[in-house]
């Protein structure tokens, strides 16, 4: 029962403490999740993979993936789905909490007070660090476990290649019947796995 | 909260349940058909909440957004509870939200009942897909390092703010490595940076005279 209570309290203050959307959510996730070993760091990577790759916003995604995969790995007496489910409960209903009752209760404060000096000059202090946050999710998952997990030099450097060209495709728009378009994440992150699969699986 | 806020679409009475159901079924679509998060979602939200069923005047929903976005936490379930709250208080609020949330929910459970760390692990041809994606979701994370650069107007005098703050987290370094101290930071130093600013503003306008 203990780690219940553990995982409430992780996910209430990713909730509290989640300022600049899913991304920069990530590295307040990774922290309270990988670090303590709930969840491996390539399991980590993969849940942020399906929840991109599946509807709805990344934050509820993720915390229902590592609610129900944490108990489990934490504590092999807690590896059924039942208790997954419980995990992936608690951990989305604490995740999206504390904000629903600030929306609620601070809504009409912010929405009288938007144009105040105070609150402006806060999220001017804020913005930068959320880009901070952003980054640090990216050079946290640059690591062995996700280029390079079997210490085969070719391996990496095919990985690094796959990186560098998915970079290249969300970022870089491409002429497309005389328009100009960025591809869509969820297309990038399927042919990334169709390569890995012709490259990895054949 | 004040009730004139709710301004009251339907009449009184039998009506309301229906409200209820509108409310919920149209945030539930947006959970289970916009990929990629809260920005993505924003102009379907848009869609369903003013142009389709004239829940809310365009002008509000750009102040509710501001709150939303201002807010911490999921960005959708902020927009979701926000027009809830306005149209029908705190019921209104709560279904909103579970309708939001609910659609991601089942779906993420049902692939996470199937998709466990030692089913990827175990199967060869699956292992082998997510050996590719990996390295693609990392490059995924740097597009909007980039994109939340320009979009927050970094500048030579502001670069060290996100160098710092994304070198000590990734560092490791226990305690000075917790992402919840630089949240901190960041809203503490805009504060006094806007004190700061305003002295210097009434300062000079002293000299002035």
């Amino acid at each position: 029962m203990g780690f219940y209570l553990k995982l409430i309290w992780a996910y209430i203050k990713i909730g509290i403490f989640g300022f600049g959307g899913g991304y920069a959510m990530l590295s307040l996730v990774e922290k309270a999740v990988v670090g303590p070993g709930w969840i491996s760091e390539q399991m980590f990577t993969d849940i942020v993979a399906i929840s991109q790759m599946t509807p709805g916003p990344i934050g509820i995604n993720s915390a229902t993936y590592i609610g129900y995969a944490a108990p489990g790995t934490v504590d092999p007496a807690l590896a059924s789905p039942l208790w997954g489910i419980l995990g992936s409960v608690l951990a989305t209903l604490a995740v999206t909490l504390p904000s629903f009752f600030l929306v609620l209760y601070a809504s009409q404060f912010i929405r009288r007070h938007h144009e105040s000096g105070v609150i402006k000059g806060i999220f001017s202090g804020l913005r930068p660090v959320v880009v901070g946050l952003i980054a640090s999710a990216a050079i946290m998952l640059m690591n062995v476990a996700n280029f390079n997990p079997n210490h085969i030099g070719w391996q990496l450097g095919v990985n690094i290649a796959i990186s560098v060209v998915a970079f290249c495709l969300v970022f870089f728009p491409i002429p497309w019947k005389g328009k100009r378009i960025k591809l869509h994440p969820i297309l990038v992150i399927t042919l990334a796995g169709i390569a890995g699969y012709l490259i990895y699986g054949l | 909260m004040d009730q004139d806020n709710h301004n009251s679409m339907e009449p009184a009475g039998r009506a309301v349940p229906h409200l209820y159901w509108r409310l919920f079924a149209s945030f539930f679509k947006i959970g289970a058909f916009t990929f990629g998060g809260g920005w993505a979602m924003i102009s379907i939200i848009e869609r369903e909440v003013v142009d389709k069923n004239g829940w809310i005047e365009r002008d509000d929903f750009l102040d509710l957004l501001a709150v939303a976005q201002s807010l911490p936490g999921i960005l959708a379930v902020n927009i979701a509870t926000a027009v809830g709250e306005k149209l029908k208080g705190v019921k209104g609020s709560a279904v909103a939200a579970l309708g939001t949330i609910l659609p991601s929910f089942l779906i993420i459970l049902a692939i996470a009942i199937f998709l466990t760390p030692d089913v990827i692990k175990g199967n060869k041809v699956i292992s082998s897909i997510f050996m590719g994606i990996r390295p693609a979701v990392v490059a995924l994370i740097v597009a909007p390092v980039i994109s939340s650069a320009k979009a927050a107007k970094i500048g030579l005098k502001t670069v060290w703010i996100p160098l710092i703050v994304a070198l000590m987290i990734s560092l490791d370094l226990g305690a000075v490595s917790n992402p919840i101290l630089y949240i901190f930071l960041g809203a503490v130093g805009g504060y006094l940076y806007f004190r700061w600013s305003r002295r210097k503003l009434a300062e000079r306008k002293e000299e002035d005279k």
